[in-house]
């Protein structure tokens, strides 16, 4: 089933979904594992699975540490491909790539959307990759039935905002403000007014991530938005509690 | 330039979105100051009362005796403010910010002479100045370090990665998409995404200007060979452009060979085989980097060269054959330094000391009716820690010493 209709089907029971964010190989596999187990029987929606890169640009110190780290534990491509693949036969929620451009130019667009499709993958976020650089990569994501997700930004304007939807396939990622992953936002007037003007420019659903920690900031955003994404904030919990601190932060958030 | 912002293969502009409203009023602003003659000639004035525009071309000739081959020429930017080429790039860029109307500027900086002369721009036009600099680099680089702090820069030392350059560009670009609206980013090398290797590249392109037409005075014809050394590839491309359509002039560009190219602890992208096409940092190029992608540990003597990328342009001028590229070791660098300070009382800085190496190499091909011009894009003062360590110099070290133990009892 193609992503947007799977989180169509999904809003039908909820007023609002839960998308969370693991970095593939950190701190290993296996508490991934156990991550994402309790992720899902917890009742989130969609989980992007971060393939690590040693210059992730867009991220803040929490998840650029948490890359650093999975890379020097070793971790390779093929075994996030190998992963991603036991997941998606696991679970029934759809599983996404976030990574960076260069692993994808450096594997082979064509072979990287032809495997990330045999593993199930429904959707890719490359943040540094705009879409006047991926021609080819949007038309590949779309041959093998992957969503390209793009990425709206408070200082997108309506028009660019436009253009980007017209590219974008499954959801509209919102970036909540300014900045870097794992930096607190505030949901207030403008956040509101800004996920206003994103939803006048796009009828895909839209998911607001950047800074989403706890269940004040998944409910300010119940009618606003379709899709709450938390990223760095499980990272820092595992980190300091282990994986079994996940499900009951999961539950609590909604 | 074909597709926009393309050099051949090599370029384009791989930002995050949050960004892109601020590049197209970069784009549009920078191709107003291109087309505006005015512009160049406020920034002509600017160095030549500020910094020390034009640059001397100094002859070489107790070098080009002992080498018995052609006359040697060199580029003197180390004589421009705060020691090297790199304040040509920024005080254009300080003069785009005024126009922008931004009031703070910030840095990346690996040598530490880029984050000096912004510094030195951000205290003259007034602006906020934050230098992000690889935590590896601030050891190697105190002094310079020092005097961005004197000058109101605030430093950042950058623990992330491998604590240098390129972990230092990560850092700017954080902080960058986090301030955007009053925040300019003055990238120091002609990398980056568009249209940041196109300015610094025209920004820069002075110095080959004023060469060209030094050597025509000195020389009376176009020189046989230049040499420059190449990190990012911004004094490189400041000298070469000018002569890029002069197809008798050979243009050599020489990167950090590190321990040598076979140990693996190198930074050539361009003259070994180690490198491979990958888009990072905003653009595409050829990077160090691992079978997934991963960028790889660099290593060089000299702080500025030690990049895992290198310019677009320079991979496009490669490619098609229009600039050769080779390496010199740490070794060999230090004994072209050694050479050149005893023979001509000049001392170039470590990046450029890589350029005096393949010159020194070529010249003796060469007959004295070729000229050949070694770009030195800076000074060594500035290494004067590094230097002094590599030579082993026992009364420097004696000196450090005493000083520490005057340091630790005053305490």
């Amino acid at each position: 089933m193609q992503l947007e209709q799977q989180l169509r089907d999904s809003l039908e029971k909820k007023e609002i979904l839960l998308m969370t964010h693991i970095v593939l190989g950190y701190p290993s596999f296996e508490v991934n594992r156990e991550v994402i187990r309790q992720m899902v029987e917890n009742g989130v929606d969609c989980i992007e699975m971060q393939i690590p890169f040693s210059e992730p640009m867009a991220d803040g110190p929490v998840i650029v540490k948490a890359n650093q780290e999975a890379l020097e534990n070793g971790t390779k491509v093929t075994d996030c491909l190998a992963f991603a693949a036991e997941m998606t036969a696991r679970y029934d929620i759809p599983f996404l790539f976030m990574t960076y451009y260069n692993i994808v130019f450096k594997y082979g667009e064509k072979s990287f959307f032809e495997k990330a499709r045999e593993c199930g993958i429904k959707g890719v976020i490359v943040p540094d990759l705009p879409p006047a650089e991926g021609e080819s990569f949007l038309r590949l994501a779309a041959e093998n039935e992957i969503a390209s997700i793009l990425i709206f930004a408070p200082t997108s304007t309506g028009e660019r905002m436009q253009e980007l939807a017209s590219h974008g396939k499954g959801f509209i990622y919102c970036v909540a403000r300014r900045g870097v992953t794992g930096v607190k936002s505030v949901i207030g007037q403008d956040v509101a007014e800004y996920l206003q003007r994103c939803r006048k420019a796009t009828s895909l659903p839209l998911a607001v991530g950047f800074g989403i920690q706890d269940r004040d900031d998944v409910k300010a955003l119940v009618g606003k938005a379709d899709m709450a994404v938390i990223g760095s904030q499980t990272i820092r919990l595992v980190d300091e509690k282990g994986a079994e601190a996940v499900g009951p932060f999961i539950a609590g958030l909604r | 330039m074909d597709r926009k912002g393309f050099f051949g293969n090599w370029g384009g502009a791989y930002i995050p979105e949050v960004l892109y409203q601020t590049f197209q009023e970069l784009n549009a602003e920078f191709t107003r100051c291109k087309n505006d003659p005015l512009f160049w000639q406020e920034y002509v004035e600017l160095m030549s009362t500020y910094s020390c525009r034009p640059t001397p071309l100094t002859y070489a000739d107790n070098l080009s005796r002992h080498f018995g081959g052609a006359q040697i020429y060199i580029k003197r930017e180390d004589l421009n403010h705060t020691g090297a080429h790199k304040a040509n790039n920024v005080m254009g860029q300080g003069l785009l910010v005024k126009r922008m109307g931004k009031k703070r500027v910030i840095a990346e900086t690996g040598a530490g002479q880029h984050g000096l002369a912004t510094a030195t721009m951000a205290a003259k036009f007034g602006f906020a100045c934050t230098i992000y600099m690889g935590e590896e680099d601030v050891r190697r680089q105190r002094p310079n370090v020092f005097w961005m702090e004197k000058m109101g820069a605030t430093v950042v030392p950058v623990t992330n990665g491998s604590r240098t350059l390129k972990d230092a560009i990560n850092e700017a670009f954080r902080d960058w998409v986090t301030n955007v609206d009053d925040t300019h980013y003055v990238f120091g090398t002609v990398c980056g995404p568009h249209p940041f290797p196109e300015m610094v590249a025209w920004f820069q392109s002075i110095i080959g200007l004023e060469a060209a037409e030094q050597i025509m005075k000195y020389h009376g014809k176009m020189p046989a060979r230049i040499f420059a050394c190449v990190g990012g590839g911004s004094n490189a491309m400041g000298i070469f452009k000018r002569f890029i359509p002069e197809e008798s002039v050979e243009l050599v560009g020489v990167e950090a060979g590190g321990h040598g190219i076979a140990t693996g602890l190198h930074a050539t992208r361009l003259s070994g085989t180690d490198a491979s096409p990958g888009v990072a940092q905003g653009y595409k190029t050829m990077f160090l980097q691992d079978e997934d992608g991963q960028m790889k540990e660099t290593h060089s003597v000299a702080a500025g060269l030690d990049y895992v990328g290198v310019s677009p342009i320079l991979s496009d001028l490669w490619e098609k054959g229009r600039v050769r590229f080779e390496s010199a070791t740490d070794s060999e660098v230090m004994a072209a330094l050694d050479l050149t300070m005893k023979k001509e009382g000049i001392i170039p800085a470590l990046e450029s000391s890589h350029a005096f190496v393949q010159a020194f190499k070529e010249a003796p091909q060469l007959t004295p009716a070729d000229a050949i011009i070694i770009n030195m894009s800076g000074r060594g003062d500035k290494d004067i820690f590094t230097i002094a360590h590599a030579f082993n110099d026992p009364s420097w070290k004696d000196f450090i010493i005493k000083r520490g133990l005057e340091y630790s009892q005053n305490k």
